[in-house]
This record gives C-alpha cells, structure tokens and sequence, in this order.
C-alpha cells in the first residue's frame, strides 16, 4: 500500500508538473501581448484579439500592431458587405447614411489599412494617422444614422479595433 | 518442550532491514506530499483571475490625448500625432466647391497626393530647385519618392517628373529627407535618408547626372551606398535628415544629422574630405535632455550686422549660429541663437533657458520639418516648411491632395532685439498684388468689428498697424498674468487685448479667423505683448482640427504693432513685428468661401481704444503647373 501510494503521488505530480509546463509561457503574467495590451485603452479585446492568432506568440509590437490591422481589414470588409446588403434592400430612410458608409468603408480598406500596413516599421507615426481615420470613419458612418443604425455592432468593432491598433502603434512613436 | 519459540523466528525471506525503511518511507512519503502541495498551489497561481489591468488606474491605461479635444479652449497638450484624435466627430458633408476652394493659389503644392518634407532646396544656373517627400500614389502618406520642381523666382513653380524612387536596397522602404551642398568647384551633393529593406535608417549620396543641365532632371545614386550608418550606441530608427554640409577651418567637412539617446535630443557630426567616406566626431555638437527625437535638423551662421544671408561654411566675428530641430515627440520646429565652436564642433546657445527644444519656436502654427539653404543669387538665407493638414485624412482622400509648403521666406539676425530671427516672405511674392487699398486711422473703440471694404476675401496680403493709446496704456493698472494663446483665443477679453483682423469670415460671423495681439500688464509694470491666431470658430466641421495658435512676440519702447498676413485658401501666414513671430494657419471654412468670404478689423479689449491702418492687396495667382516640355 505504502508503494502504490508513493506511485501515484508521483504520478499525479508529473501530470501537474506537465500541465504547468504547457501552460507556462502563455499565461505568464508580463508577456509581450499582455504588456502591450496593457497600454491600450480596451484589454480585453485587445488580448482575446491577439490571442486568437497564432501569429501573436512570436510577433514583436509591430507585429502585433499589424495582427490587428489585419483583424481591421476583415472585419471592415463584413461592414461593407453589410452595407451593400443593406442598399440592395432598399429603405429610402437608411439610403443616405448608407452611402456614406460605402465611402467611409472604402477609405478604411484602400487607404488607412495600406497606410498603417506600409508605415508600421518603418515611419510609425503615419500608421498612426491612418488608424486614427480608420476609427474616425467607422465612427462616422454610425452617426449618420442619427441613432437608428442598423450596423452598430460592425462600426463599434471596427473603430475599437482601430483604437487598439492606434494605441500599440503609439508604443511604437 | 518448547514450541512457542519456533513463531518468533524470522522468516528467511524478509529483508533484514526491514525495521529500517519505516523512517525513509515516512520521509519520502512527507516529501513528496510537499511537492504535490506546492505543484498544486503553484498551479493555482499561475490560472489565477486575470483582471490585474482592472486594477491599473485609468491614468495608466488611458493618456490625456485619448479624451476627445474640447470644443471650446484647447490646452496646449503636446502631441505627438500629426492627427488628432476625432472621436465620434461625424464627417462634415463638403461640397466639390468647398473641397475644390481650399486648393491654394500662389503656394507651392503638387498637383495631386500627398506632400510632406521640403527636401535639398538650392539654387542652380538661374533656377531655384525644391524636391520634397511625395507619394505618387495617394492623399495619405506612403511610397515615399523625391518630387521635384522649379522656378525663377520661387513663386511661380513648374513641376518636374519625380527625381528619385525607393529602387535600391539602401532605401526600399523609403527615400527620406535629404540635404544639398554646393561645392566650390561646381559640384552639387545630395545627401538623403534612405530606409533600408531591413527599415533600418542610412545616409546616402547622390548627385545630378548632369550639372549642365540646369533643371538637374536626373540624379543618381551612389554605387557604394549607404556612406553613414548608425554609429554604436545610436538607434537604428533615430538617425535622419543630414543637414548641407559646411567647410571648417581644417578644410574638411562637416555634415550634422539629429538624433536621440534616450530622451535627450542630441546633433552627431560627420566629417568628411571627399563626401564618401566619414568620420564620426567624438561627442555631439549639442544636446538637450527631455525633448526626444531631432528631426530635420538645420544648422546655419547669420549675420549680426548685416542683412544679407550667409554661406553655410562662414564664420568669424559677427556672426552666431542657428540650430534648429524639428521635435517629433510634438511635431513642432524650435531653434535657438549661439556660438559654434569651430575647434571642437561645439554649439552653446546665448541663452540655455531658451535652448533648442524649449525655447523659441520657428513658426507657432501647423509647421513641420523646415529647412534653409543659401540663396547665392541673391545673398540670402531662405527658409522652407511644411504646412500639412488639419481636417481628417478622409477630407484629403475627397479632395486628392494633402499638404502645401510656407511661402519661403527670408532669414536675418533680428539686430533690435539680438534674441530672435526674422522671417519674412521673399520679396518676389509681392509681384503678386494688385489692387491695393489703403485704410487709415481707423478708430476701434472697446468691442467694436469694423467690416473691411475690399473685392474679395480670398487671396490677401495684408500689412497692418495698431496703436494703442499710450495715456490709456499707461493708465490700464489690472495686472494680466498667465496669458497664453492657447488656452484664451480672441473670445477672452483683456483691459489690453485682443485686437487685430479677422479673415476668412462671413458676413454673419459663423466662421472666423482672428489673428491678433493682446498685450498683458505683469506684475513689475512691463508689458508682454502675444500674437495669436485663433481658429477655434474658423469653420463649423467638426472633424477639423481647430486650436489657438500664437507665442510672445518681443515689442520694443516706441515700436508700433505690426503684422501681415498672407491669406491663400486654406492656408494664412501671419507675421508680427517684421517676422519676430510668426504663425501659419489650415483653415477650412464651410461658409466663408470664394465670394462670401469676408474681413474685418476688430478690437475685443475692454480698456483701450485701437487705432489701425492697412494696406490691402488682391493676390493674384502663381500658375503654378507641369513644366512645358512639349513646348520647346
């Protein structure tokens, strides 16, 4: 008895032994993601947004700055997808707003994200600048429908995203 | 017989030490219990609740840039974003004949896209040549080439096809700013920032195909680039922008490029003997903690007595030094005043109060990356910067265009005051008026808004007087202390300011630009006079950004107040007391555009009666355009 006792406190100490080496590196209080996160306005969605890619583990900061980037161009690309459904539709009210949508979605995917994608490394402050109108734009376009929006969950992510992406970039200044 | 005895005999099979491994047992067994215990509190540890960033305090997590710039009075908060943050701000819905109106008429921009640096400005066999940062592609930065222009005069431009491309490995990920130095045998060096494929930052050589071609169309890349590289000790993205080059006493050469160490702002020197091959000087040529990055640096002699601008490379009594940095971590130009020791390549400022960085400022306004170059056409020192934008980078993709460069301007020693330079618009700018109007003694009592009677509102060089009443000057006994441009705005009424004029208004006021003076009683019975520029109610878009610009503006016993204003669209340069201080504004009206734009003089001071007299000129405009080729 005294054996198998001996046995299996062993056993149950590898196994534990094992499960913190795994989890280690990832839950380690002041790794990269966490420090950077920290210095951003929203956390959360910063951390679960880096950590959701596989990219995040061995990205420096401006590596991470264009995780989200990344993040910004797909789900700007829902939006105006969203927004053309939306004008397919054909409700007059929404019809004005919605076109203003296209436009500002357009900037955001063919001008701000290139921007911060090509400025990152090498001029950060124009990365900045082009995340700063990114979120300004998506902004935008969730006001011009004076408080009836039917898109926003899409704007907010997009502009929060933006504001996270701008942050990280500005550890980068 | 004695059978008992046969149970106690030990069996042959158990171990002899058996009575022994009881204690061992019990130490292993204790020990391994230890480890199971702390393996398992350690385990809890380490998936403990992860809301350690809810209890960071908000200040941590949040700077003061992140909240939305009030509406009202901005603090001067340094920023280091060119942009501001705009927040929920919606887009304002401009007009093609809004967008199409704050294109400007006689100040340098290209056609199309996006502009930034002023790059190697010289002038070569009757022409003036300016090349600067330009993205071929777009309204927003990026692909950064050599653009590239001429002129006779430095006001009507012609543009030329770019000059250089990011094509070398020295300069893929971008072709920066650069430098030019005239060589007394005739030669012209270019020297330029290039990052590397590896966005590691380099300087590089290049120099025209062709010196006898007087529009320099070609310039080529050195083979053996780059010729500098950050030095150890030096960041690999904080060595940039090499200055002209100048001769020192020992014949060599020296070449200044700004940097950082930490957060002191710091000048390297270079030397050189044939401009391809450098040594790095011991030490710096000057540093000054607290104020980061040094972009652009200029380093260059004026003349105390004289009025005529100097070559890069004099020096000798009468003459101090100017060195100028372009800080990044507030996008805004500083210089200061001093002496340059040729000896040890030392520069010490007359005053360390007003050291590079935290002393006077080039121009108070939207103004970045300046740069001067000699004019030995015409023996001056002449001053180029960089007005960027102030809407949103989604305005500038509306209307295809971002950015214009200042109306060069002049540089002397201000002899009057020995603490500042003077700017003022090169002279050839004044071909451009017609249609002067003069107004003369105009009497602005306390409050009062006086329209000005002219054509048209749009294309303006203005120069004005004010005097103040020196009885009722003297007699104002409320002490003004803590007055700041940027914090007031012309709103804020003082017994002795602000007054001034007001441009790019309409008739109702909706939209204003006041450009001003306040003067302010201190507490020993001196004065201190501010010139602003406020744009706070100078358009009503909201996504605009929209502050108060201005400093201290030195005023001497007996000297009357003077400003001029070049107003071009969306852009107003205004000037105090001949060039002492000078401010460039990025309006945007909505209302107050081509024929409803408006002037007005005003005085919004409670104390004192103003009297001002003008001169008014319609500008006409530069044609600035594509250079015919196809005509010759």
């Amino acid at each position: 008895m005294g054996n198998s006792l001996i046995s299996l406190s062993l056993a149950f100490f590898l196994v534990i032994l094992l499960s913190l080496t795994i989890q280690s590196p990832v839950s380690a209080q002041n790794d990269l993601i966490t420090t950077t996160c920290k210095q951003t306005p929203l956390f959360q969605l910063c951390s679960s947004t880096l950590r959701s890619n596989l990219q995040s583990e061995s990205a420096d900061v401006a590596g991470l700055g264009l995780i989200v980037v990344e993040v910004i161009k797909g789900k700007a690309s829902e939006a105006l997808g969203q927004v053309r459904k939306l004008l397919r539709a054909g409700n007059p009210q929404l019809k004005g707003p919605l076109n203003q949508c296209v436009t500002f979605y357009k900037t955001i995917l063919e001008a701000d994200v290139p921007e911060a994608e090509q400025a990152i490394r090498g001029v950060p402050k124009f990365a900045e600048d082009g995340m700063v109108d990114a979120a300004a734009g998506a902004g935008s376009c969730e006001e011009g429908f004076g408080g009836k929006s039917p898109i926003t969950a899409m704007n907010m992510a997009v502009k929060d995203l933006a504001v996270v992406a701008r942050a990280i970039i500005r550890i980068l200044l | 017989m004695d059978t008992n005895l046969s149970s106690y005999t030990r069996l042959p099979d158990q171990p002899t030490a058996a009575p022994n491994r009881r204690p061992v047992k019990a130490i292993a067994g204790i020990f391994l219990s230890i480890l199971l215990l702390s393996s398992l509190v350690a385990f809890i540890l380490n998936n403990g609740p992860r809301d350690a960033p809810n209890n960071v305090p908000k200040s941590q997590v949040l700077p003061e840039t992140w909240m939305p710039p009030s509406r009202g009075v901005e603090q001067g908060v340094s920023e280091k974003a060119f942009r501001e943050y705009s927040g929920m701000d919606p887009e304002y819905n401009w007009t093609n004949t809004m967008l199409a109106w704050q294109r400007t008429a006689f100040h340098f921009q290209p056609q199309k896209n996006w502009m930034n640096d002023p790059n190697a400005p010289l002038f070569h066999m009757g022409w003036y040549h300016i090349w600067y940062q330009y993205n071929p592609d777009s309204a927003i930065w990026g692909n950064i080439t050599w653009g590239h222009a001429v002129s006779t005069d430095l006001i009507h431009w012609l543009h030329l096809p770019i000059a250089m491309v990011p094509d070398h490995w020295f300069d893929s990920n971008g072709v920066w700013t650069g430098s030019a130095t005239l060589l007394p045998d005739g030669q012209i060096v270019i020297l330029y920032t290039g990052d590397t494929d590896d966005y590691v930052q380099v300087q590089n050589l290049a120099y025209p195909a062709n010196l006898s071609d007087p529009l320099l169309l070609d310039l080529v890349k050195y083979e053996g680039n780059p010729i500098m590289v950050p030095p150890p000790g030096i960041g690999m993205k904080d060595f940039r922008d090499p200055t002209t080059a100048w001769v020192g006493p020992d014949g060599k050469w020296r070449v200044a490029i700004g940097s950082k160490v930490n957060t002191t702002g710091i000048t390297l020197v270079y030397q050189t003997t044939n401009f391809t091959s450098y040594e790095l000087l011991e030490g710096v040529m000057h540093a000054v903690p607290g104020t980061g990055m040094w972009e652009c640096v200029d380093f260059y002699p004026v003349s105390t007595t004289g009025r005529n601008g100097l070559d890069t490379s004099v020096n000798g009594p009468g003459i101090k030094h100017v060195l100028k940095a372009s800080l990044d971590d507030e996008k805004k130009d500083f210089y200061a005043l001093g002496t340059y020791d040729t000896i040890n390549d030392k520069w010490t400022p007359d005053d360390p109060e007003l050291d590079v960085g935290v002393g006077l400022r080039v121009d108070y306004g939207k103004y970045y990356a300046s740069k001067t170059f000699y004019d030995h056409n015409k023996q001056r020192r002449i001053l180029w910067g960089w007005i960027g934008e102030t809407d949103s980078e989604y305005d500038d993709l509306m209307k295809g265009w971002a950015s214009v460069q200042t109306i060069p301007r002049t540089v002397v020693f201000d002899v009057k005051t020995g603490t500042n330079i003077l700017q003022w618009p090169v002279e050839e700018v004044e071909e451009l008026r017609r249609n002067s109007i003069e107004f003369n003694g105009v009497e602005l009592a306390p409050g009062s808004i006086v329209p000005l009677n002219i054509r048209s509102a749009t294309q303006l060089d203005i120069t004005a007087t004010f005097e103040v009443d020196k009885e009722a000057l003297e007699g104002v006994l409320e002490v003004d202390v803590g007055y700041n441009c940027s914090t007031a705005g012309a709103g804020v009424r003082g017994a002795l300011g602000p007054f001034g004029l007001i441009v790019l208004a309409d008739h109702s006021l909706f939209e204003l630009t006041p450009v001003y003076f306040y003067i302010s009683k201190d507490v020993g019975g001196g004065y201190k006079t501010f010139f602003c520029a406020d744009e706070i109610r100078s358009s009503l878009a909201l996504e605009v950004n929209k502050k108060v610009h201005g400093g201290m503006v030195p005023v001497l016993d007996g000297e009357k107040l003077t400003m001029r204003l070049l107003v071009d669209h969306s852009i107003v340069e205004s000037f105090a007391q001949g060039g002492r201080t000078v401010i460039t504004s990025r309006i945007y009206p909505t209302k107050a555009v081509d024929g409803a734009a408006r002037a007005f003089l005003f005085n919004n001071a409670t104390g004192v009666s103003v009297t001002a007299s003008l001169t008014v000129w319609e500008m006409k405009s530069a044609y600035i355009k594509p250079y015919p080729f196809d005509d010759i």
